[in-house]
Order: C-alpha cells, then structure tokens, then sequence
C-alpha cells in the first residue's frame, strides 16, 4: 500500500507527499466500505432473514432476486428513499450525528482486520487492542442517540446498551489475554502466525483455559454486539425499539447496518483469536491462488460465526438487565481471571504445549458435536410438521 | 462533615426522582391497546397503573338495543381470542331464561367448537409468552399450529376469527361431512406438537430464569383478587366451571384439572401460569377425542322463535374460556331486547392484580407479566 | 507529524475542549470532551505511542466519559439550571479557576514552546518497553495505584449499598432517608 503510493507520490513531484498519502488513504479506504463491508452487512441482514425464517419455518424475503438476494438493496434503496424524520422536540445536532458515530465505530474497526497473509489494510502491532478501543465509539453513538431522541424508551434503551458494552468489555478483554500471553503479539496477523492450518494448532484447542476464553469471548462478543440472548438495548418486547425508536429512514437502517456489519467483525476475531485465522496449507507457490484461498478460508470461518449467532438469536429468550449483569460479574469475570492465571501456569509448566492435549481437546470437541448433530436429526425425524399440509383439504 | 447542596430553587441536589414511563396504548408487548403508568426508579418499578378503556366499544350498552338472536354476531368481539366460548355463553344465558333445552348434538358440536377455540387461544398465549420474553420461533411455531384449526373452524362456520357459529338452541350448522375425521386427523398431529413446545421452550434455562419466582401470586391473593381460569389454577386451586359447575355436556368427559405445582420456583408464578396453559391444550385435545367418538346423532338446533321473547327475570350464567370463568349476568323484562347485560371477564380480574404484583418488578418482568396473565385488551374493556 | 494532519487535528481538538466548557447542555460538553479525547489519542499514534493511544480510547473515551455520559442522563440536568445560582458556589468556582489558570499560565512561561527533534528508539512506545517499565521499573508504584483503585472500588460498594431497597410502596419515605444519607 505504501510502496505503492509512494510511486504515485514521485509521478507528481509538485504535490506534497504528505496530500497524496492523505487522499489516497481516503480513496482506498472508501474503497473498502463500498466494495467490502457494506454488501457483507447487506447481504448478512438477508442471510439472518432467510435463516430466521427457515427456523422458525417461514419462507423469508424470496421476491427480488433469485431466492430473494437482492432484497438487500432494495430495502437500503427504500429507505434512502425515505423521509428523514426529524421529530420535534430531539437534539437536532446530536440526534443527525449518532447514526454516524455508530457507523463509523464499526467501519474502523476493519482497519485492522486481516482478510488474508497480505491482505490486511493496516497490521497495527496493537492490532486487537485498535479494536476493543475503536469499537468504543459505538457505544457513545449509541448513547447519544438513545438521549438526543428525547424519549424515555430511547434513554433506556441507550443506558443500557452502554452499560452492557463498558461490562463485557471486561471479560472480552480478560479472553483476550490468554491469546495475546500464548501469540506474545497484539498484532492481528502475529496471531494467526502463531497458529497453524491445521485444528490441533489453533489456540482454541491449546489447553482447556483456551477453549473455556473462546467461550467467554463469543458470549461477550455477542453482548457487546448487543445480539441476543443480550439484545436488552433493543428489545422490541420491553423498550420498543431502544435507542433507535425515534429513527427513520436511513439513519435507522445505519444503525442495523452497523449492528450486521458487527457480527462479520465478531467472526472475524473469535476466527482470528481462536481458530488460526486465514491459515491454510502452503499448496501452492503462487501467491495470488494463496491469497484467494486465505481470503476464502477467513470469511467461511467468519461467517460460520456469524450464522451460529444467528442462529442463537432465533433460538434464545432474552436475559433480563439484573440477571446479564450477573452473569458478567460474578461469573464471567472471576471464571476470565482463571483462565488469564492458567494460561501463564501453563505456558511457565509447558513451554511447547502440549500435543497430546491438543488432541485430546479436538477430539473432545469433535464429540460433543457429533453428539449435538445427533440430537439435532433425532428431533428433526421426530418433528412431524410439514407432513400434514392444509388439513381441511385432505381426504379423511 | 456536613454537605449541604441545594438547587438555586431550593431542591436538594441529591434528591432522586422517579421516572414515569408510558406503556402504550401502542406498545408492542401489551397484547392490544393496554396502557400502564409506570413509576419507575431506574429498572425497578414502584408501580404499574393500569390505564384501561381504550377499547370500549359498549358492547353490553348494543345488547339493550340489539335484540337476543342480533346480539349473537357482538359476542364474538368481547374476546376476539375465543370467540366460541363467548358465543356459547350468551347462547346459554338466553336459553336459560326462555327455557330452552339444546339438543345433544348441538352440545357436542358445541363442546367440539368450544375445545378448539381453546387450543387456538392457548396456542397464541404460550407463543405470545416466548416472543415477550425474546425468544421469536415459539411464536411462528405455534401460530403455524393454529392456522390449522383455523382452517378447521373456517371449514365449520365459515369464519377464521369471529364466528357466529352458535344460535340460541343450539349451533348454526351440523359439523361437515368427514369433519370428525379430520379433527381426529389434527389431533394425531397435534398431540406430539404440544410435547414438541414444552421441548422447545419450556426446559429453556434463560426461559426459566425469566419466569421462575416472577410475580408470584399465592393461593390467596389469587382468590382475593377473584382470578379464573388458568391464572387461578396456576396458583395452585383446583377450580374449573367444566367440573365444578358443569354445563353443557362437559360431564360426560373424563379430563383432568391441571394446576400450577412450582416445579421450577414458587407455586404461582408465571412459569406455572405457562404451563397450565401448555397441559390444559392437552385436556382440550382428550376431551375432543372423546366428543368426536361419542358424537350423538339428531338436531343441532331446537326450535326457538324468530321473535324470541323470555320470560322476564334474571339469569347469572358461568363458562370456561381460555382465560376463565367468565360470567354473564343477564336480566330480561319479557320483550324482545335483553334489559341488562354484564360480563364480568377473566383478563379483567387480572388485570386489576397487574398493580399489587408490579411493585418491585422490573421493567422486563412487567411484559412477562401481562403475557403470563394471556390478557386480552378487549376482554377487559368490551 | 505533518502539518497537513496537525492543523485540521489541532483545530478540532481545541474546538471541542472549548465545547466542554461553553455549552451549557451538560450532554453536549460531555461529549465534546469525548471528541477532544479522540483527537489527543490521534495526537499520540502520530508520535509513536501506539499502546498509550489505545488506552487512552479504551479508558477515558470508552469507559470514564460513557460512565460521565451515564450519569448526566440519568440525572437529566436541564441546561438552565445549575449550582452556579448561587453566588457562594460562584466565587468559589471562579476563584479555584482563577488559581489554575494563573497556574498554567506560570508553568508556560518557563517553557520554550520552540520545537526540539528527537530521536526515538525504533521501540519507542510499543506494548513492549511499557509493560517492561510498568512491571519492571516502576513495579511498587503501579502495584499501590491499583490497591488505591480497589481500595476506592470496595467504598463505592459499601456507599452504593446503604440506600435503595424497593421493599414497599415507601417511595415518599425514601427519597429523604436517601439524601439525609448523602448528608452526613
């Protein structure tokens, strides 16, 4: 990227360097929003409907595009298209604001997400550290939203989406630590190098206290996502529509769209923390091949976390406040304070690791999901539904 | 060391207020349009006024003007939810002051519509209870379910919500040909669904956790308060009109009562009132079976006057529905138009608890509450 | 650091401390206070110090300033409305800001503002060197801070249990016991 501009910098000798940097830092990365992470967050909120409604079994969005793909832009066009309502009484300025903030809180995050070996618009060498601070950003878009709207709902909606985020940063972090002690990096792609293509070197897989952090991790990622089961900012049941309940239009899709593109950004770290990130064999010498391969690799990893959150948030009931922060304190947090302590233990007593555990503990979760996919298709034989069609037209 | 901070009018700077919060009349949780008046501190509410009347529609007001067999189509609208139930009621209350005798198929279909009717509506309570809570599917599920015995119920009287299936006498029109048969056919299917919904959210740790010990109503207080139905015996008293003033022909079933026993938290509170309802779908699917096998042959409707005239007097009549005893009081002066009409409705009764038991409550338990409870708004304000 | 990065940075970052203590919205100083953060934090990544950056985002904007935002919304202070009616409370604020800004103007003028070149250490401000000196150097000190932390933790517990039990319908009852509390 560097070299690059650089190049372009010595063919207009009569412009600053520095302006060339600047805008060609802009352009790549407007780039990056308009080429990668909006399509990823539009077509996530088609996937979570289409998902959705294969669980809960409906058909979903299945008009505009083959099985209804491009539902996605149409509704982004409807609702640019929209009336941008502005209701009375809010704090215009800041009200205008919070959808960007949010926005932008998400979208700098990718900053420091590594899509492939070289793929990866900044390695940071305080790479996971950039994220849990820039993400940081949403919470106060959220909360100035959630009291700029002006309504009691909204507040509530907002306070406590900031109060979920501040909490689960703690444990988030605390299943952090464990990796960045076993990488010795904070940088993203040092982290992925410190695991390999195949399970037995992925962290997750490293002793117990690693898989026990990669658990910590998904269900904090998933609060500070604010997804179910910890959707409390916006649970349409109690707070209406929370912090967004006084938002149309556009600015209200903003905020979903932050909310989908974060799920790509959860699945990308539990990926990249956890599970050896875009790790593949070293098939092949021809490094665009690799590339691709890395890429794909990634976001098939990713995404998988994506549709299990998906997954879970069609499948849970919602936590009430006192009992989420329950969870997070008293359990989330001494269990993250363990595993930060056993890992150093580990690392002192074991310096290599462990091979035979590494084994052990694949092929302990290996079972457990056999074990799960096997309850899975014993109720699904055993569900009867979708046999019996309209009853009142069939024969008796 | 003494601080004393005050406003420049006077107000103590560390006095804390509450916050008042307006809960509908157009909020998603409140099952039509309820409103609640909730002073709250933070999460916790002080309180949660019930502020009814948004859906009056003086229903009791058209049956003085109406005439009795013109009242029949309104009845539908005291409970949309179950509206056979309702039916039966006035149909009941009619035949008791003129002295009509039902004949014995017409109790039956009617038994049949009836049981229906209360599947479907404990089907959309135990879902609307998941979707509260936050869990989505449960909903689709069971309303997939009930679209079914709606196409059943459309099959009998021609309507999928607000019937007019029952006449006074007896019901409009004899069941289809091979209606049994694919009432039979439902139930086969319907049966392990039920088990299928007690798998899927019942035993849900989260699910629990929400409504176990939430709201507790004792044996008591539910008496006290004068609840029915589901929400009575959920606190642990076996009471139901079928068995304990029978009608109708609900003495020739075996079926059973169930009642709340507090297996996941305190008897009485809103796992059991759930639950209840999830075991009385059950009752409803066995007393079916058992109409269905039992189905007499004959009339369905006695012989009642187009100008249907009862003796003056006065008649207290007490059903079943879904959401319990609901009573009709009726006083008729011998012409052609009813003198008074009250009913006095299940979600009523709950509704008046909803304030004693929001103190202390949280915000999210509150949506629990109301939908644990299956209030309907218009039963409360007909 | 480029001119070109500085200046627009600089501008913002002034402005907004200005917005701090100019709005009377009591939301928006807070959150113009957050803006002035970040920009202090982009002051630090383009002088190496990448770590204190992230921190500085992580504590302040991220936690205290969300804390801050927190409780102003809670409390819904309304802009017009402030201690500063009374004139006691006046004094005293314009007296203590007197006393500061007579402060910094005294630690100004014995600095140069002229800027010097330095020469980093290509481990100039990685997670590194800190930590080493964190947990090295500087070792007791950092242990005491956090003893303090936990010291002023443990006391906000004990003061945040004394009040609020919602045991009743005692809402006329609590709000004096809460502020005679807050009182002594």
């Amino acid at each position: 990227m560097r070299a690059y501009l650089d190049a372009i910098a010595a063919g207009y000798p009569t412009v600053s360097p520095a302006l060339v940097y600047l805008i060609g830092m802009l352009a790549f990365g407007a780039l990056v929003v308009f080429v990668f992470i909006l399509p990823v967050a539009g077509i996530t909120s088609w996937v979570e409907r289409r998902v959705w409604a294969r669980i809960q079994s409906r058909i979903g969005p299945n008009r505009v595009g083959p099985g209804g793909f491009l539902q996605w832009l149409a509704d982004g066009l409807k609702n640019l298209l929209k009336e941008d309502v502005i209701p009375a009484a809010v704090d215009v300025p800041l009200f205008r604001i919070a959808p960007y903030v949010v926005v932008a809180g998400f979208v700098a995050a990718f900053v420091a997400l590594p899509f492939a070996g070289s793929l990866i618009i900044a390695d940071l060498n305080i790479g996971i550290l950039y994220i849990s601070a820039i993400t940081s950003l949403v919470v106060i878009g959220i909360l100035m939203a959630g009291w700029s709207s002006n309504n009691k709902w909204s507040m509530l909606g907002g306070i406590r989406s900031a109060t979920q985020i501040i909490c689960y940063e703690i444990p988030v972090g605390l299943s952090i630590f464990p990796v960045v002690l076993l990488s010795g990096t904070l940088s993203m792609q040092g982290i992925i190098s410190a695991q390999g293509w195949a399970p037995t070197s992925w962290h997750m897989f490293h002793s117990p206290f690693l898989f026990v952090s990669f658990l910590l991790f998904f269900v904090g990622a998933l609060a500070e996502g604010n997804r179910t089961p910890f959707d409390l900012p916006e649970a349409d049941s109690e707070l209406v529509a929370g912090f967004a309940t006084e938002y149309s239009g556009m600015r209200s899709l903003l905020f979903f769209l932050a909310e989908w593109g974060n799920l790509y950004v959860i699945g990308v770290l539990v990926s990249t923390l956890f599970m050896g990130g875009w790790q593949v064999p070293h098939f092949t010498d021809n490094g665009v091949v690799l590339a691709v391969a890395q890429f794909a690799t990634m976001f098939v990893k990713a995404y998988f976390w994506v549709f299990v959150a998906m997954w879970v948030r069609a499948t849970l009931p919602r936590v009430r406040v006192d009992q989420f922060m329950t969870l997070c304190w008293k359990y989330m947090v001494p269990i993250g304070l363990v595993n930060v302590v056993g890992t150093a233990t580990m690392m002192v007593v074991l310096p290599q690791g462990s091979i035979v555990l590494r084994w052990i503990m694949v092929a302990m979760t290996a079972a457990i999901l056999v074990q799960f996919a096997r309850r899975v298709f014993f109720h699904l034989r055993r569900a009867n539904y979708g046999r019996l069609g309209r009853i009142s037209e069939g024969a008796a | 060391m003494s601080l004393e901070l005050e406003f420049a009018d006077g107000r103590d700077v560390f006095a804390t207020e509450d916050m008042v919060l307006n809960m509908g009349p157009q909020h998603p949780s409140t099952h039509g349009v309820l409103r609640f008046i909730i002073r709250a501190d933070g999460e916790v509410m002080r309180s949660a006024k019930a502020d009814v009347g948004y859906l009056h529609r003086s229903i009791e007001k058209i049956a003085e003007k109406v005439g009795w067999h013109g009242f029949m189509p309104y009845t539908d609208r005291v409970d949309y939810v179950a509206a056979m139930t309702t039916n039966q009621a006035w149909a009941m209350a009619a035949e008791v002051l003129g002295g009509v005798t039902v004949p014995r198929r017409g109790e039956y279909c009617r038994v049949i519509a009836a049981e229906l009717g209360r599947i479907c509506s404990h089907l959309l309570a135990a879902g609307a209870m998941g979707m509260d809570i936050g869990a989505i599917t449960p909903f689709t599920h069971a309303v997939r379910e009930r679209e079914l015995i709606n196409d059943l119920l459309e099959e009998l009287c021609g309507a999928r919500l607000t019937f007019n299936y029952m006449r006074i006498g007896g019901v409009a029109w004899d069941l289809p040909p091979g209606f049994g048969a694919k009432v039979l056919r439902f139930l086969d299917h319907f049966e392990p669904y039920v088990d299928e919904l007690d798998d899927l959210l019942s035993g849900n740790k989260i699910y629990i956790e929400r409504l176990a010990n939430v709201a507790v109503v004792s044996r008591e207080r539910a008496i006290a308060y004068n609840l029915v139905g589901p929400n009575l015996r959920a606190s642990g008293v076996k009471y139901d009109i079928r068995k304990h003033l029978p009608y109708s022909v609900y003495p020739e079933f075996d079926f059973e009562v169930p009642i709340g026993e507090g297996r996941h938290g305190s008897v009485g509170d809103c796992w059991d009132r759930y639950i209840v309802r999830l075991h009385e779908m059950r009752q409803s699917a066995r007393i079916l079976r058992q109409a269905i096998d039992g189905l007499p042959e004959g009339p369905v409707i006695a012989k009642v006057p187009r100008n249907y005239k009862p003796a003056a007097g006065e008649v207290h009549v007490h059903v079943e529905t879904p959401r319990g005893d609901q009573s009709w009081y009726v006083v008729a002066d011998g012409t052609e138009y009813p003198y008074r009409v009250h009913i006095r409705t299940g979600s009523f009764a709950a509704m008046a608890m909803i304030e004693e038991l929001s103190r202390g409550l949280m915000i999210a338990d509150l949506v629990a509450l109301i939908a644990s409870f299956d209030i309907v708004a218009p039963e409360v304000d007909r | 650091m480029s001119p070109l990065a500085f200046y627009p940075l600089a501008f913002v970052c002034i402005a907004s401390a200005m917005g701090v203590v100019l709005s009377r919205n009591p939301v928006r100083s807070a959150l113009s206070l957050v803006a002035s953060l970040f920009c202090l934090a982009v002051f630090y990544v383009f002088l190496q110090a990448h770590l204190v950056a992230a921190l500085q985002i992580i504590v302040y904007a991220g936690a205290v300033m969300v804390l801050f935002l927190f409780v102003i919304t809670l409390l819904n202070l309304e802009s017009d409305r402030g201690l500063g009616e009374k004139p006691v409370l006046s004094a005293i604020g314009f007296g203590a800001g007197a006393i500061v800004a007579g402060g910094l103007i005294a630690a100004l003028s014995r600095t140069s503002l002229g800027a010097r070149a330095v020469t980093l250490v290509p481990t100039f401000g990685t997670t590194k060197v800190l930590a080493r000196q964190l947990f090295g150097d500087y070792l007791v000190a950092f242990e005491l801070t956090s003893m303090l932390l936990l010291v002023a933790v443990v006391g906000a517990v004990v003061l945040a249990k004394r009040d609020g039990s919602y045991e009743g319908d005692e809402q006329e009852a609590a709000v004096p016991a809460r502020s005679e509390e807050a009182s002594h």
